[in-house]
């Protein structure tokens, strides 16, 4: 267990090393030297200027050599500082960061507070009406594109219902987005939904394979109440895989939350990222590729680890 | 985007054991194995209903602008935003565009891509994770490394940081949708390869002089095609909606190219203005295509799934 844990770590960190070379390459392949002095100051820069830019942020030296300085100064949690915001890239992370966690984090709790009951309940009904609905209901969901969904949302609950407003919370701490609730429930809504529909499948197929165990059967067999098979045994080893779906569906979440960002203006890491792209801010873009590849890795890495401590069959060597 | 519908791969499947003598007037067991996987696909009601779904789709997208001849390249500045009438059924858009037509046109681009992603990703997946399981050992670290790096990176921010260089062109969208897909495919493969390369014929092959090559092109990726094309299926849907994402973020095809995707995120403009012909015929067909290979897709698992068969 040690060794498979310090092999998974190990491999984790070259993951992410790995990360922050794809990010750095990204983000030249876009414009190095000269050329994106040229883009940050604008089309009138002097050639001065140009020099004195390219000289202040080492864009002359070798691209390794740029690539070795950019990570001793992310290891030293230093992210570098942006073109664009009078404000260093660690500021404006630890800015938003918390709101992110807010929105990602209450949605998806709500998601798996809808997903894990529906999908025991579809798994127990399983091919009579009721699952075939709720089947339906998350297929429907999934094949929306997310910002027809959250469009949607906003036609009927702002603007033809008026009981919301169309526009998430704005300001810059978290107790400003909070003093304005009604705000959240839009933008949470239609990222539970993406979320419920990425999971709910998962749920109802792990319900289906732990109904056909053996415990399943002997629980059953020795007189127990079909609702407490369902609630201690049902329940609880559906519960399991649970860990790997949300260590998983990181990415997928956080590619909706970028767009759920970007619909309701929620002012989040992914409509920062979103607007550092189209202004040419890189060092703001490049310190948010790398955070949200730590965030993946570090989620899949969390989920493996709880998974091997949650259930005694998983052996490793 | 990660996949969950495919997260434990299914036992491949195999040929039903057959202790008696083979009968000589049944079809060869291969063949009969195809048989089977045929009929209980078409048992499923819903998986004929994709089916069906995905050919008329793609007869309106391909046969359509045969018979409807409409102009999608120049805008036609005195029908703006018309709602449905008998000389346009479906409307005109924001630029004149008769919506009927550009949905054809759209749809074209749109599956064009879907099929080419799924195609590719597909391709390099299944060599890659036959490689790697297959070789094991320092290659397949190496080689499964890259894919959870590929992995790490949602690929929406890719894709936003590759938008702001290059001009989005069909072929382009491919490679990039492609070189962001391929690594569900190679896990998967990867998973049956590990389990496949220890099976008695792989051993009784390579016993016999088979070399590696063989091993791999002969037996290890044919015995992976079930969850391989069950796979694909899934690529395409997913590919048709991270495209009307991209869409709708500004990355798309630039006009006067038609996608459903920039049609529904042009449209979604005048949500408000109530014009529901611009919004809900390219959402509409998206979702329809999405969920018509979903269907697909699920019956076909179900379909190649020893465990869950009826006979």
């Amino acid at each position: 267990m040690t060794s498979y844990l310090i092999r998974r770590l190990l491999q984790a960190i070259i993951v992410v090393l790995g990360v922050t070379v794809v990010a750095f390459i990204l983000q030249n392949l876009i414009a190095t030297g000269p050329s994106l002095a040229k883009a940050i100051i604008g089309p009138r820069a002097t050639a001065a200027q140009i020099r004195a830019f390219v000289a202040t942020y080492g864009l002359n030296r070798p691209l390794p050599v740029q690539y070795w300085s950019f990570l001793w100064q992310v290891l030293h949690g230093n992210l570098g500082y942006s073109f664009k915001q009078n404000q260093s890239v660690d500021s404006i992370l630890g800015q938003q960061l918390p709101k992110d966690i807010l929105l990602v984090g209450s949605s998806l709790v709500l998601s798996l507070l809808i997903a894990i009951p529906l999908g025991i309940a579809q798994a127990v009904r399983r091919n009579r009406l009721a699952d075939h609905v709720g089947t339906g209901v998350s297929l429907l969901l999934y094949s929306m594109p997310t910002y027809w969904l959250s469009l949607l949302l906003i036609a009927a609950f702002a603007v033809s219902l008026h009981m919301l407003p169309a526009e998430a919370p704005q300001g810059v701490t978290v107790t400003q987005i909070l003093a304005q609730p009604q705000g959240l429930v839009l933008p949470v809504l239609s990222l539970t939904l993406v979320s419920y529909a990425l999971f709910s499948r998962y749920m109802r197929s792990a319900a289906i394979e732990n109904l056909a165990q053996d415990y399943i059967r002997t629980a059953h067999a020795k007189g127990l109440p079909r609702r407490l098979v369902h609630r201690r045994h049902l329940l609880r080893n559906s519960l399991i895989p649970v860990i790997t779906m949300v260590g998983l569906s990181l990415p997928g979440i956080l590619t909706a939350g970028l767009v759920t960002e970007y619909v309701f203006n929620f002012p989040g890491i992914g409509l920062t990222f979103f607007n550092a792209a189209t202004t040419d801010d890189y060092p703001v873009e490049l310190g948010i590729t790398v955070l949200v590849g730590l965030a993946t890795v570090a989620g899949n890495l969390l989920a493996d680890v709880a998974y091997a401590v949650l259930d005694p069959r998983v052996r490793y060597d | 985007m990660t996949d969950f519908r495919q997260v434990t791969p299914e036992a491949p499947a195999l040929a039903p054991l057959r202790p008696d003598a083979p009968d000589a007037a049944l079809p060869a067991p291969e063949q009969r194995q195809w048989l089977l996987v045929l009929r209980t696909f078409a048992e499923n009601r819903l998986a004929v209903l994709g089916l069906v779904i995905v050919v008329m789709i793609t007869l309106f997208c391909f046969v359509g602008p045969l018979l409807y001849h409409t102009d999608q390249v120049h805008a036609n500045p005195v029908a703006l935003n018309e709602p449905p009438s008998a000389r346009h059924p479906l409307g005109t858009d924001n630029v004149g565009f008769d919506i009927l037509g550009r949905l054809m046109a759209g749809g074209q681009s749109s599956i064009e891509i879907g099929l080419a992603v799924a195609v590719i990703a597909t391709a390099v997946g299944v060599g890659w994770g036959a490689v790697s399981g297959y070789l094991g050992g320092a290659v397949d670290a190496v080689m499964m490394r890259i894919v959870d790096i590929v992995l790490a990176i949602p690929s929406i921010f890719i894709f936003i940081y590759l938008a702001t260089v290059f001009r989005p062109t069909v072929p382009l969208l491919i490679v990039v949708v492609a070189a962001l897909s391929w690594v569900g495919p190679a896990r998967l493969v990867r998973g049956e390869t590990l389990s496949l390369r220890v099976r008695e014929y792989v051993q009784a092959v390579r016993m016999m002089g088979g070399r590696s090559v063989r091993i791999v092109l002969r037996h290890i990726v044919p015995n992976t095609i079930g969850t391989v094309v069950v796979n694909a299926t899934f690529q395409v849907a997913d590919a048709v909606l991270i495209l009307a994402t991209l869409s709708f973020l500004g990355f798309g095809l630039p006009p006067p190219a038609a996608s459903w995707g920039g049609m529904l995120s042009n449209g979604t403009n005048y949500l408000y203005d109530g014009y529901w012909w611009e919004v809900y015929p390219a959402g509409v067909l998206i979702a329809l295509t999405v969920v018509a290979f979903n269907f697909m897709g699920d019956a076909l698992r179900d379909a190649m799934e020893v465990r869950l068969r009826r006979r």
